[in-house]
């Protein structure tokens, strides 16, 4: 830590005021021009748009928003140095906890985390500081000078670890052991590294070759990587623990849920894993000039309120579509996706079509979709996630026209691993058990985290997990000792 | 360290059928009879599910025979012997249920015979007295008869035209086996059509009869849900769930449907690619979808 100065030990100067200011809003293309393309819809902040925004920082002697972080970045140190204009520090002060800052900082719900808590918010007259958007800032600053620095590693200790899956949990994982001295081999499944980095969020959200740029320092630390690596059938845990000191398993919430209503396996339909990977992962935009086809709808459904709804919609958009609809049973209000996606879908021309949701699809007689008989709904008591739960309104049906629907209503874990590897435990619904903190399974060696134990959650809450796994791994490997499990991880 | 997926022999078993053997000794060491790999030739290519025809543990070598209906199984000819393929992964699907029984019989047809290869190697190898009734629609189309005949008891040769063996369908040959004995398992692998054929054959005998299923897929690791077929009125997912399931059980007519989604697509990448690669030396005309 080359910077020991607190905020308290910073002399005095004349106090900003900039604070009492609205948040410096990202400059980002306008969207009747980017609905015709796939590059990132925000630019970025310049730095002089980033220093302004820093001085909104008001440098709290007790800042909240370190314990917002899932990898609790010193966020009022980063500021700082942006501010200061040492955009060199900021980088390194936000990669002793967070080695993705690029991707956290386009993807994190910042407002529900670290933004959230921030004294500014909490003060309601306020907006809080812009804190990802900062982070992102730093991220590419470093970049675009092409200079980034990989960790510095310790010594080679010896010891060996498996990590199954190159999703944010497995990545995050990757590196920290490697940090620590500890040769790391990633196995993957797809032919690309980067889980739903790669095969979920679009493009223009999160450009691949921001992924790839965290996959090449991986690389840089000496992590061996493996595509084409299906754990539980290409090898199975037994016989990685026959090579490997521990394995960590972060296979993710790879398994789409449908809704099981008539009409769902017409042609068009799709889970929404299925349409992203085609168009993001398979390039399916760029057909026939890339193999891989995808379904053209010019009058879309999405089913869904959650950020894998909003990407759906928006790549339909790009895909060229007249009409997108997104279908939700509840209301704005409930919906889990960040505002900010919220706030581009609609500007982008996306029609929320709240408190509504399909009953049945209806096809032409190529069994192709042609529409969706849809149910109106109010909403009632809250139900077990606290959220109002949407009651049918009796008789409230109608018809919408449609040529293609995608279905985002969740996944559930991937199923490989536990099913081929009876003895290490699930939950129903076949999340596997883990200690919570030190993401121990119930099987000696083995590790979990990510969105394989919490059910579909977001990257930086797979990447804290990440995080955690490592030092009990870490721990592990020294000590060899496998405790009973305390206090579980719970969805 | 030998080269990873190495291509090292290929040969034309038929017109339109090509055999490859790879090097991919994780595939060769633990698949099991039933299932498949998914395979990708190009940083610009599709990822296409394809069956084990067979597997050496020793050597490290995984079999494939592979029909050349679109794009990629077309520029699948063109790969050179001892260069890898680009991505090789499997094995994928859950594997046959292998146990000794009294008899079963296998119906190949086309294509299909390449896959149900090792699920009559490894029926015999539990002591099951195993026969197979291979169909084709000509003597040139047949393939594997020699392999077939190594793997079962008895070999039912029958084309469509008359041109080898029996003449007519394997449904013909099925109806008469049935009449003589009844086996305990039938094992149908072939055009979609074919297996729905089969399946009406067998039901009215109550005869538990399996299919393998080769739909569009993209992952093969249940992440897509692309591959999702009706089976006794739920949704599967064939490369999880699969590829066999009860030949009772399913919607072949959806399954059909589905696999003839991106048919426009594929002929016009097929198109495009026989335009750039120019034309071989036999007629290259499209057939239409996988395997149907």
């Amino acid at each position: 830590m080359s910077d020991a100065a607190t905020p308290e030990g910073t002399p005095k100067k004349k106090k900003s005021t900039l604070f009492k200011e609205p948040r410096s809003a990202m400059p980002e293309q306008d969207p009747q021009e980017r609905i015709k393309n796939f590059r990132e819809v925000p630019f970025g902040y310049t730095p002089e748009l980033a220093r302004r925004e820093a001085e909104r920082c008001i440098q709290c002697k007790k800042p909240h928003c370190i314990d917002g972080c899932p990898v609790a970045i010193d966020i009022p140190r980063f500021i700082r140095q942006i501010h200061e204009g040492d955009f060199d520090a900021a980088v390194k002060t936000i990669k002793e906890t967070n080695v993705l800052p690029a991707i956290c900082g386009r993807v994190c719900p910042q407002e529900e985390q670290c933004e959230k808590v921030c004294n500014l918010a909490d003060s309601k007259k306020y907006q809080p500081v812009a804190i990802g958007r900062l982070e992102r800032f730093a991220a590419d600053w470093e970049a675009a000078r092409g200079k980034i620095e990989p960790p510095t590693c310790a010594a080679p200790t010896g010891k060996k670890v498996a990590v199954v899956g190159a999703g944010p949990a497995g990545l995050t994982v990757a590196v920290d052991l490697a940090r620590r001295g500890h040769k790391v081999v990633v196995m993957e499944a797809l032919h690309k590294a980067g889980g739903v980095l790669v095969y979920g969020i679009p493009e223009f959200r999160l450009p691949k070759v921001i992924v790839g740029r965290e996959v090449d320092t991986l690389a840089k630390m000496g992590v061996e990587l493996r595509t084409n690596v299906v754990v539980g059938k290409s090898i199975p845990v037994d016989d990685l623990l026959q090579e490997y000191d521990a394995v960590f398993i972060g296979t993710g919430a790879g398994l789409p849920y449908f809704m099981g209503i008539p009409g769902e396996n017409l042609n068009g339909i799709y889970s929404a894993n299925e349409y992203l990977t085609r168009v993001n992962l398979m390039r399916a935009y760029n057909f026939p000039t890339d193999d891989t086809p995808v379904c053209r709808g010019r009058k879309v459904a999405v089913v869904g309120g959650g950020n894998v709804a909003m990407d759906s919609a928006r790549t339909a958009l790009r895909m060229g579509a007249d009409e997108v609809h997104l279908l939700y049973r509840r209301t704005r209000t409930e919906m889990p996706a960040r505002i900010e996606e919220v706030h581009h879908a609609e500007e982008e021309g996306v029609r929320f079509q709240f408190l509504t949701a399909p009953l049945k699809y209806v096809g032409d007689k190529e069994n192709r979709v042609c529409g969706a008989h849809c149910q109106r709904f109010e909403l009632g008591e809250p139900d077990a996630s606290g959220r109002r739960r949407p009651v049918p309104i009796k008789g409230d049906e109608f018809d919408i026209e449609l040529d293609m629907a995608v279905c985002a209503i969740g996944n559930g874990p991937n199923p490989l691993v536990p099913n081929a590897q009876p003895d290490i435990k699930t939950r129903r619904g076949g999340n596997i058990v883990a200690e919570k903190g030190t993401c121990r399974t119930s099987k000696k060696g083995v590790f979990a985290g990510g969105d394989i134990v919490l059910g579909a959650a977001t990257v930086i809450l797979a990447m804290g997990a990440g995080r955690n796994a490592a030092q009990a791994i870490d721990d592990y490997l020294k000590t060899g000792e496998w405790p009973e499990l305390g206090e579980l991880e719970v969805k | 360290m030998p080269m990873m997926n190495e291509l090292l022999e290929k040969e034309t078993l038929a017109p339109k059928v090509t055999r490859y053997v790879v090097r991919a000794p994780d595939v060769a060491r633990f698949r099991q009879a039933g299932q498949f790999v998914i395979v990708r030739i190009a940083e610009d290519g599709e990822r296409i599910p394809l069956t084990i025809a067979d597997a050496d543990r020793e050597q490290g070598t995984v079999t494939l025979v592979v029909q050349e209906v679109g794009k990629t199984t077309a520029a699948m000819t063109r790969l050179e012997v001892g260069k890898p393929i680009l991505d090789v992964v499997g094995p994928l699907g859950a594997p046959t249920h292998i146990e000794k029984l009294d008899y079963v019989l296998g119906v190949g047809g086309g294509i299909g015979i390449a896959p149900l290869h090792p699920i009559c190697q490894a029926f015999r190898a539990a002591g099951t007295h195993v026969e197979a009734i291979l169909g084709a629609r000509n003597k040139d189309l047949l393939i594997l008869e020699d392999w077939m005949r190594r793997a079962c008891d008895q070999v039912h040769v029958c084309t469509d035209d008359g041109s080898y063996g029996e003449k007519g369908f394997v449904t013909h040959v099925l109806e008469r086996l049935i009449g003589e004995r009844k086996p305990d398992l039938v094992v149908a692998i072939g055009p979609l059509i074919m297996m729905k054929m089969v399946a009406k054959v067998t039901q009215p005998h109550g005869l538990k009869t399996m299919v393998s299923l080769n739909p569009v897929m993209v992952d093969g690791t249940g992440m897509c849900g692309g591959c999702r077929v009706s089976v006794g009125g739920k949704t599967r997912f064939v490369c999880v769930d699969g590829p066999e399931f009860d030949a009772h059980q399913v919607d072949y007519d959806e399954l059909l449907s589905r696999q003839r989604f991106y048919l426009e697509q594929e002929k016009q990448a097929y198109q495009r690619y026989v335009e750039a690669v120019g034309h071989g030396p036999e007629e290259c005309r499209i057939r239409g979808g996988q395997q149907s």
